[in-house]
């Protein structure tokens, strides 16, 4: 699969009152890119006017795939809130994109993909009986069934506790390779760990700051890892 | 003392209530005819019992096919209004116009229109637990949580599929909320309706009783009544917690 590359340009209004930009965003096809900023900022709205999910912030600029084709249909999203549904199984809650859209739910292949998420032996579980983590990694196996060449994640893993945490980026690093991934986080650790691109999100600009060196997901104790962390937070706390 | 679970305390209760009633017997000394004692009114309960059963047995049938009736076309209803905004612009405050006519006075017309049998009793059920059916459930459709409906919407879902996979299971516990009141309400649509005119039932024997002074039966019958309430409460709650009520653990 080779992923579009995702441009977003433009001014986000609701009202009278300046939400974000005007500012460019662009995502390159195939790479995992954080979207780092303050709480506040607009982050998950820019997110969401991606998704077409809002219907309240007017947006005057373009959003766009590279290889010029519609976005929807191609997304998937995968929220701070798993989401589940309480009354289905882990298979059932994995197959919901499937039975919302009509096709014939893929039993097989839903096995198949929540035994690389590590829940093989929990597949007739209710979301009740399941810890945080394990939850989340249902999301992670409903948001891979999609199988959607452009994956939003906003911020996916902040409600899990700090090794749950590390483990579920790994994960998705490991799962989500290929796809064009735009990941929403206040966390300058996550940025640091899984960025293939890093932007640092003000309400009037975008910077791109560079990623520490090396493949993603990369290690907790790497010292370039760390040192970019502290420098994307000392550079939070400025733009505060 | 400690007690375990709800007998002792239901058990220790009726205690009270019987000796109050005993009480009150002894102390007043009404006429039989004004307030029987309670030892008049079990001997009555079983002497007529033959009686209180034969009637019973239409009481609740009619109350049963009410309760059964009302639940579904309420829930339908309910979809109906959830799933078109032009149906809540049409039909809402038809509805709500139409709680301002006590249902009540609907039984005589009822009466009227499909004479004396068991079907205006049903129909009068209906009606007087169609709203809080349809405005519980139709609350619950309204308000699923929207992030679920955002991953629907990115997901590529239909409006129908969102309601049958989505809303309607996650508003499956209000539904059941509004029939745990319609459990209740439902006797008393009954009731009335036996009173305005019917040849069976326990309200008709309620009348009956009432005419030829047999006050007694009439406590007997009342009896009856309110431990055949409790029993449709008690089915129609264990049938809301095996289907209905959230399911366990955490949304």
């Amino acid at each position: 699969m080779s992923a579009p590359a995702l441009h977003v340009s433009g001014t986000a209004r609701i009202g009278a009152e300046h939400v974000f930009g005007p500012l460019t965003l662009d995502a390159a096809g195939g790479a995992w890119t954080c979207l780092l900023g303050p709480s506040g900022v607009g982050k998950t709205t820019l997110l969401r006017l991606i998704a077409g999910l809002d219907d309240v912030t007017g947006f005057a600029g373009t959003i766009t795939a590279s290889d010029g084709l519609p976005l929807q249909g191609r997304l998937a999203l995968m929220a701070q809130s798993d989401l589940l549904m309480p009354w289905l199984d882990v298979v059932d809650n994995a197959l919901l994109g499937a039975r919302l859209r009509g096709n014939r739910p893929d039993r097989d292949r839903a096995r198949e993909v929540l035994e690389r998420v590590g829940l093989g032996d929990h597949l007739h579980k209710r979301p009740g009986q399941l810890s945080g983590g394990q939850r989340q990694r249902v999301a992670l196996a409903r948001t891979l069934m999609e199988d959607r060449a452009i994956v939003l994640l906003d911020e996916p893993f902040s409600a899990l506790d700090a090794r749950t945490r590390s483990q579920m980026q790994d994960l998705a690093c490991e799962l989500l390779a290929g796809r064009t991934v735009l990941m929403v986080t206040h966390d300058p650790a996550e940025a640091a760990r899984l960025g293939d691109a890093i932007l640092v999100m003000s309400p009037d600009r975008l910077d791109p700051v560079a990623p520490p060196p090396g493949p993603a997901p990369r290690a907790v104790d790497d010292n370039a890892t760390l040192r970019a962390q502290a420098a994307l937070l000392t550079r939070l706390r400025e733009e505060a | 003392m400690r007690l375990r679970g709800p007998l002792p305390s239901v058990l220790a209760s009726a205690g009270l209530a019987i000796a109050l009633w005993q009480a009150v017997v002894l102390l007043a000394a009404p006429p039989a005819y004004i307030l029987p004692g309670p030892w008049d009114v079990a001997e009555t309960l079983w002497m007529a019992r033959g009686q209180i059963a034969h009637h019973s047995v239409y009481t609740m049938a009619e109350v049963l096919l009410g309760l059964t009736l009302g639940a579904i076309l309420g829930a339908l209803s309910a979809i109906g209004l959830a799933a078109s905004p032009l149906a809540q612009v049409l039909l809402r405050p038809m509805m709500v116009f139409s709680q301002a006519i006590p249902v009540f006075v609907l039984a005589p017309i009822l009466t009227l229109w499909m004479g004396y049998g068991i079907w205006p009793k049903v129909v009068m059920a209906l009606l007087i637990i169609y709203f809080p059916v349809t405005s519980a459930f139709f609350d619950a459709l309204m308000r699923p949580p929207g992030a679920w409906l955002d991953l629907a919407r990115v997901m590529g879902a239909t409006r129908a599929r969102i309601m049958w996979h989505i809303r309607i299971p996650a508003a499956l516990p209000g539904l059941a909320s509004g029939l745990r009141l319609a459990a209740v309400y439902a006797p008393i649509g009954v009731i009335i309706s036996e009173w305005v005119g019917a040849s069976r039932g326990l309200g008709y024997l309620i009348l009956l009783a009432l005419g030829r002074v047999k006050v007694d039966l009439m406590f007997a019958t009342t009896l009856a009544l309110a431990v055949f309430t409790l029993l449709t409460y008690a089915l129609v709650d264990r049938i809301c917690r095996r289907w209905l009520d959230a399911p366990s653990g955490p949304a």
